[in-house]
């Protein structure tokens, strides 16, 4: 497998993301699959923020464990990046800049001066503008045409016009010339390999898949890593047709989506684990008035503030948990921007059809990072079906009527005959409150254990309805990985590695963490040699879910909470390990 | 069955549709509570305006009050504790053609609440949120509440309450309700038109309810208020002046005004969302199909 990495480092507000999109974007252009890791801190200025993007001729899961080309706009750049560098490989600086020695990087690795600053001045006083020479440099290394760089580029500017595009292009085909009379192209350098991709991060996928899955209303507040959910809804609210409020908190935010799908549409939240702590209450308010809601949680570190723009997989137990009392719930987790799209088209189905709340669990390496997605793993298929469709049955009707499945017939204000009052008190089958003057009197006492019941069924019905474990590889290989959401990414990839080295590996994939199908679980774990449970976070939540639902033991884990998502490397060596020393 | 539906120019056409009446679900408020003047009124001002019932969604948090719901027979959304306020703009945003009255207390509106109130206030949302203003927790048997005055003892405050209450109807003019009005249970008649204004009214309709507690308030009691209370419209009055307005709101003591504030017409929410121009939210399109389109933007 051949693959190729470009990494940019600098400080924040250097245009870092930009760059790193460009290079990602040119290479998803030439048909090539890629990974693009946005790495940044919590500041607007200043700090180190760096942009990974890795192609290969198999699609990448991760942001790999190496570099090929390096761009340092700024010495931190080298000394934090620069050892990483493999042999063959490239580092872009501008001396006029800071310098860097042959003997400050990896044997075999090339120190390579582009003048990006004296380039730029020939266009402008703005210093950005050397930006475009060394992406122009970097182009050429790593086997970009100037011309797919230029459409790239114009196009990133969008409907600017004039003197800064001319000036960018100006400047990086000048860079791409420097670049291509003093260096080679590098070994791995890529060539086109088919029509273009598409390339999108995960919120992105999360948003278009909401879109598609009927959303027509979104209430959120600001939280890093969510927050581009709610962008991407707002710039496509007009043509889409769907309402996006910016909520006062998220106290607001999912009352109003509750509301929303009260009233008849569609309805969805998204944050990150602080907001989510607020939507507790209102989670089980939409579990008892059986109310539809989709909730995103994009988890990044923490306890509390915790590290806002690094990833974890920390809250699988507060969105369990979260909401006093019991109440039937789904937790869908994707793994790639692949799987979002019909995984939010999902959970809107199961949250309609169950009439409960549905969380879906992301992360910040989910979220935020760049990945491919052909246009045929994309599906707009799906028809909402029409909220409206109960007939109006006079005075016998029932919102809450005890059914098989517990699903009752759920009417929409404007209807017809069929009032009713959604209640957060417990309630009896028309929705009379059974809480104050009922309660404790026998009949009243059944009926609360009756209606619980009713509700507490539609678990089962999630639990058979949801998308169902996966999984991937060969069946009986040695080692079986057990993993969630964006983990898998890089499972993937060192999948791939151990495959190479002749250890073949397979991954049980949790689409839905929870409910999970106990038997179907056990069965699959006692086919496994061996299991390793990879997850990001301390206490092993997913492997805790997966002992208390089947009884299965995962003893073998490889845990990360230090905010980084793994590397392919950590998990080869830990099931090197496993594989070599460990018991099942 | 999507006709049968609210939308905003709907005409009463054919046989006039039922309109909101009482439930069969007797009100479990206190004998003499405040709230079933309110309940009465309600019901009087949606019956006056002739709104079917099946177009009506009233909204409360938790409290006593908040039960109001359940005893008219319109929809209904019995929320948790200070939260009808963003529910009832949520119903709002998917069917913009229903009525919707937010109901609740002075806890769930000014305490838990607060937050909402003033931005809901802020976008001028077209609802009418009635409070039950009792200056104190009842369902949790008689705690001080935000609009519990200086010096009242509740179970909460054996020693008086030393913090200064929430005045309602200043902090709805200040944050933008473009009809802010009060009334008292004691008045079912004029409470029935304050309400009906406010649903009438093209934006945020607020209507602070003084709504005595009979059990746990032994200070602002029906007579309580009987002795202070006058009519803003027999006072001279200018609702569409704002300086007179908060003027008026601040005053407390012998002579307590009620009745309409202010009033004022602004654009709604609702008209400057540019989704909803194309009607109701859910009767419009869901879904992506055909929108390949769409997928250009990541090439």
């Amino acid at each position: 497998m051949s693959e190729l990495t470009v990494c940019i480092g600098g400080q924040a507000g250097d245009g870092i993301q930009s760059i790193g999109e460009t290079v990602a974007r040119s290479f998803s252009r030439l048909g090539l699959h890629v990974f693009g890791m946005n790495a940044y801190q919590s500041v607007i200025r200043g700090g180190h923020v760096y942009y990974t993007a890795r192609t290969s001729t198999e699609r990448p899961y991760s942001q790999g464990d190496g570099v090929d080309i390096l761009y340092a706009l700024d010495r931190q750049t080298v000394d934090v990046h620069g050892p990483g560098v493999r042999p063959g490989g490239y580092v872009v600086f501008d001396a006029e800049k800071f310098a860097v020695a042959a003997s400050d990087l990896p044997p075999g690795v090339t120190a390579l001066a582009v003048p990006t600053l004296e380039i730029a001045r020939k266009y402008t006083t703005q210093s950005i503008l050397q930006n475009g020479a060394g992406v122009g440099a970097v182009a050429f290394l790593a086997g970009i045409p100037l011309d797919v760089l230029h459409e790239v580029l114009t196009d990133s500017f969008g409907r600017k016009k004039g003197e800064i595009v001319d000036w960018n292009l100006g400047a990086s085909a000048a860079g791409y010339q420097f670049a291509g009379a003093h260096a080679k192209v590098h070994a791995s350098a890529v060539h086109k390999a088919g029509p273009p991709k598409l390339l999108m991060t995960g919120n992105q996928a999360i948003a278009l898949g909401a879109a598609a899955g009927g959303l027509k209303f979104l209430a959120q507040y600001p939280m890093t890593p969510a927050s581009s959910i709610m962008h991407w809804m707002a710039d496509h609210s007009h043509s889409l047709g769907i309402v996006v409020k910016q909520a006062e908190d998220e106290l607001a935010s999912i009352n109003m989506a509750i509301g929303a799908s009260f009233g008849g549409v569609r309805a969805m939240t998204a944050t990150s684990g602080g907001g989510f702590s607020l939507m507790v209450e209102a989670l089980g308010m939409a579990g008892m008035t059986e109310t539809p809601v989709v909730v995103v949680d994009s988890q990044r570190a923490g306890p509390s503030t915790g590290l806002p723009t690094k990833t974890e997989q920390g809250d699988l137990n507060l969105m369990l948990g979260a909401g006093q009392g019991e109440f039937p719930r789904a937790i869908l987790a994707p793994s790639h921007p692949k799987e979002a799209i019909p995984i939010m088209v999902e959970a809107f189905r199961l949250a309609e059809k169950w009439q409960t709340p549905v969380m879906v669990a992301s992360d910040l390496h989910l979220s935020e990072n760049h990945a491919t997605v052909d246009r045929e793993e994309i599906s707009f298929d799906f028809e909402p079906e029409n909220l409206i469709a109960v007939e109006p049955n006079g005075h016998d009707y029932k919102r809450y009527q005890y059914t098989e499945s517990g699903v009752s017939p759920r009417a929409v204000p404007g209807q017809a005959g069929l009032q009713f009052i959604a209640g957060s008190d417990e309630h009896d089958e028309k929705g009379h409150l059974v809480s104050d003057v009922k309660s404790g009197i026998p009949h009243w006492v059944a009926e609360r254990a009756r209606m619980m019941d009713k509700r507490m069924h539609k678990l089962e019905g999630l639990r058979h309805d949801s998308p169902p474990m996966v999984l991937e590889g060969p069946a009986d290989a040695p080692l079986t990985f057990v993993a969630w959401g964006s983990t898998i990414g890089a499972v993937r990839d060192a999948m791939r590695v151990l495959a190479a080295q002749g250890r073949p590996t397979n991954l049980l994939h949790f689409p839905t963490v929870y409910p999970v199908d106990p038997q179907a679980v056990k069965e699959a774990i006692g086919r496994a040699h061996r299991t390793l449970l990879v997850e990001a976070n301390f206490t092993g939540q997913f492997g805790r879910l997966l002992r208390a639902e089947t009884g299965v033991e995962l003893p073998e884990r490889l845990l990360k909470y230090d905010g980084e998502p793994f590397s392919p490397h950590e998990i080869v060596a830990r099931a090197l390990e496993v594989l070599n020393h460990g018991g099942k | 069955m999507a006709e049968s539906s609210a939308t905003p120019t709907a005409t009463p056409t054919g046989p006039a549709l039922p309109l909101v009446g009482k439930s069969d679900t007797k009100p479990t408020w206190c004998p003499g509570c405040g709230d079933f003047g309110v309940v009465a009124a309600v019901e009087m001002a949606l019956k006056r305006l002739q709104i079917p019932s099946q177009n009506v969604v009233i909204v409360s948090g938790i409290g006593c009050s908040s039960n109001l719901p359940h005893f008219l027979n319109s929809y209904g959304f019995h929320a948790i504790h200070g939260r009808a306020v963003p529910v009832a703009e949520g119903i709002r945003w998917a069917n913009h053609g229903l009525t919707v009255i937010g109901t609740g207390g002075d806890g769930d509106g000014f305490g838990i609440g607060v937050g909402h109130f003033i931005h809901a206030m802020r976008r001028n949302v077209d609802l009418t949120y009635v409070t039950m203003d009792n200056q104190i927790y009842g369902l949790t048997t008689g705690q001080a509440s935000p609009t519990s005055r200086m010096g009242q003892k509740t179970k909460s405050t054996p020693w008086g309450v030393i913090e200064e209450p929430i005045d309602p109807i200043s902090l709805a003019l200040a944050s933008g309700a473009t009809y802010v009005a009060r009334g008292f249970s004691g008045d079912v008649k004029q409470l029935a038109d304050l309400v009906a204004g406010g649903i009438q009214h093209h934006g945020f309709s607020f209507v602070d309810v003084f709504s005595p507690c009979v059990t746990y308030n032994k200070v602002n009691t029906f007579d309580f208020f009987r002795q202070r209370v006058y009519k803003l419209e027999s006072a001279g009055h200018d609702p569409t002046n704002l300086v007179q307005a908060f003027a008026r709101s601040v005053e407390w003591g012998d002579k307590i005004p009620v009745g309409l504030f202010y009033r004022t017409e602004k654009p709604t929410y609702e008209d400057l969302e540019e989704v909803l121009a194309a009607g109701p939210l859910l009767h419009q399109k869901a879904g992506l199909k055909g929108r390949e389109a769409l997928l250009d933007e990541f090439v």
